[in-house]
């Protein structure tokens, strides 16, 4: 979906979001009374380079600073992160890290922070911004990946075939906004009125990172928890 | 000078039980969900593909200096160190057990090329437990050190699990960074990065690199009891964890866009370290690490812990 139609649908005509280069950023009324939310994200499947983290960390803290315990929404549309060496050379990592601990401070402080891949998630640029959020969603009709089957195959390799029957089964390898919601990193899927959609999820957000449980209880991360408890108890 | 010291000990040619045995006290390792108990990846089983009775990351308790700490410890020979889902759950479970029984530090020796792609979604969204993990300890004071020196380096997820900690220990060969150099050449042709010149590799992402531009916090050569000892001093000078504030953030912030102000278009290390006022910056590729340690910028020293 194009980010002007999903804040269109969001927030209807008053919102006050810019596209400044591939940075979407600013707010928009929200709420019964109201209420502003700051807005944060990528369009055009932005690769995630040091400057674009760290203008995405900028509206954070921005928001942090000005707006005590205003919910923050994350838009995601991402193909991951910028390769290139200069960003390498720069600490791509740690621009990265960066706008993940400034993600983890709004939440801390009070900030119900909400992520929505609306386009494509791929790999590091979904790492550092919606799965860091309270609570991550996804339209239906999205991308979230690491790698596609056939780069997937030719670099471990693997038969395709066996790969493509293999991920009808288990969805720990292969793309799909579904796998993602089988293993509790997506939280659920928005369908139908996309307002009332994020009006339910800053009303009901987990008290935790509780993803692990999640993807036990839905079958598709079956291992994970059980793990973490053993440890625990170990 | 007779049998002053013991012969050097490679921490990059150490396996990740090695390692442990020699930077932790001799004999204090206590490991949690051991190889015994043969907690495998049922994906890598069932693609076919060799599994190993620890999934690549061993766990436990141990003392470093006399003081409790809490580890995990990458095996490189495995997988590349890549990050699945039982790996990146028991990396999970050592950090919500520590913030449950408060050790005195956390130790991550780090080596990893990031998520494991024969189960990269599971690899991924543990990778971002694992964040989370790590800022929960961090916000309850303990703090978090990672190593990094094996041969795999720190990549992926795991290098930005690694800028996540308070602070990073790095060896001159170690390599802390996001996409490996193939990756990059791959996407964008040897003219962008020539993944076979190993010198512009670690000019670009090596250990002499992040310690000048403050990406690293300390430089050792690459001995187990250089990294033991820097380990110790980690522990003890940071008894508590740096606690990520507005301001903290704020100041990390200021300082990487004035380093990216700084680097201007150019990606060039040799450049960037002149610029932030290396002296002599084009003899440093040939200087070993010791010799490196003094010659830090201050803008730099500013970025690191």
């Amino acid at each position: 979906m194009e980010w002007k139609d999903l804040a269109q649908a969001l927030f209807g005509e008053g919102h006050r979001i810019r596209q400044v280069g591939e940075l979407l950023a600013g707010e928009a009324a929200f709420g019964s009374d109201g209420e502003p939310i700051a807005v944060v994200g990528t369009t055009g499947h932005a690769p995630i380079g040091v400057q674009l983290a760290l203008a995405q960390a900028r509206v954070v803290l921005d928001t942090i600073a000005r707006h005590p315990r205003r919910p923050i929404l994350l838009l995601i549309d991402t193909q991951g992160q910028q390769l290139r060496r200069q960003d390498e050379m720069l600490g791509i990592n740690r621009a990265m890290a960066h706008l993940g601990c400034c993600i983890d401070l709004a939440r801390r402080r009070g900030h119900a922070v909400v992520g929505l891949v609306y386009d494509q998630a791929l790999s590091g640029g979904f790492l550092t911004s919606g799965l860091m959020a309270d609570a991550c969603y996804a339209l239906p009709e999205t991308e979230i990946r690491v790698m596609r089957i056939p780069a997937m195959a030719r670099i471990t390799k693997l038969p395709e075939e066996m790969l493509t029957e293999l991920s009808k089964s288990n969805p720990v390898f292969a793309p799909g906004v579904a796998n993602y919601v089988a293993m509790g990193g997506v939280r659920s899927l928005w369908q139908g009125e996309l307002r009332a959609c994020l009006a339910a999820a800053l009303a009901d957000l987990p008290a935790g990172d509780e993803r692990a449980r999640d993807g036990a209880q839905r079958g598709g991360r079956c291992l994970a928890q059980a793990v973490i408890d053993q440890v625990l108890a170990a | 000078m007779k049998n002053s010291g013991a012969r050097r000990i490679s921490y990059a040619e150490c396996s990740a039980r090695e390692r442990l045995g020699h930077v932790l006290d001799a004999g204090s390792f206590h490991e949690w969900l051991p190889p015994s108990k043969r907690v495998t990846s049922p994906h890598l089983a069932q693609l076919g593909v060799p599994t190993s009775f620890d999934d690549g990351v061993a766990i436990g308790r141990a003392r470093l200096q006399e003081r409790e700490v809490f580890v995990a410890a990458q095996e490189g020979a495995f997988m590349g160190g890549g990050v699945g889902e039982v790996h990146g759950a028991k990396l999970v479970g050592v950090l919500r057990r520590a913030l449950r029984d408060r050790p005195q530090a956390v130790l991550l020796l780090a080596e990893s090329g990031g998520v494991r792609l024969h189960e990269a979604n599971a690899g991924l969204i543990a990778v971002s437990e694992v964040m989370r993990a790590v800022l929960d300890v961090r916000a309850a004071g303990i703090p978090v050190v990672t190593l990094i020196g094996g041969a795999n380096g720190c990549f992926g997820g795991m290098g930005i699990v690694a800028r996540c900690t308070d602070r990073i220990v790095m060896s001159d060969i170690g390599r802390l960074a996001m996409s490996g150099p193939e990756v990059i050449e791959a996407s964008h042709g040897v003219e962008e990065f020539d993944a076979r010149d190993r010198a512009l590799v670690w000019r670009t992402t090596g250990g002499k690199h992040r310690f000048l531009t403050g990406d690293c916090d300390a430089l050792v050569e690459d001995d187990v009891r250089a990294f033991r000892a820097a380990a110790i001093q980690a522990v003890t000078r940071a008894a508590t964890s740096r606690p990520l504030t507005l301001d903290s953030l704020e100041q990390e912030h200021a300082g990487l866009a004035a380093r990216l102000v700084a680097a201007g278009s150019g990606a060039e290390a040799l450049a960037l370290w002149a610029q932030l006022g290396v002296p002599d910056a084009a003899r440093i590729p040939e200087l070993g690490a010791a010799a490196v340690r003094g010659l830090r910028p201050s803008a730099s020293a500013a970025l690191a812990a």
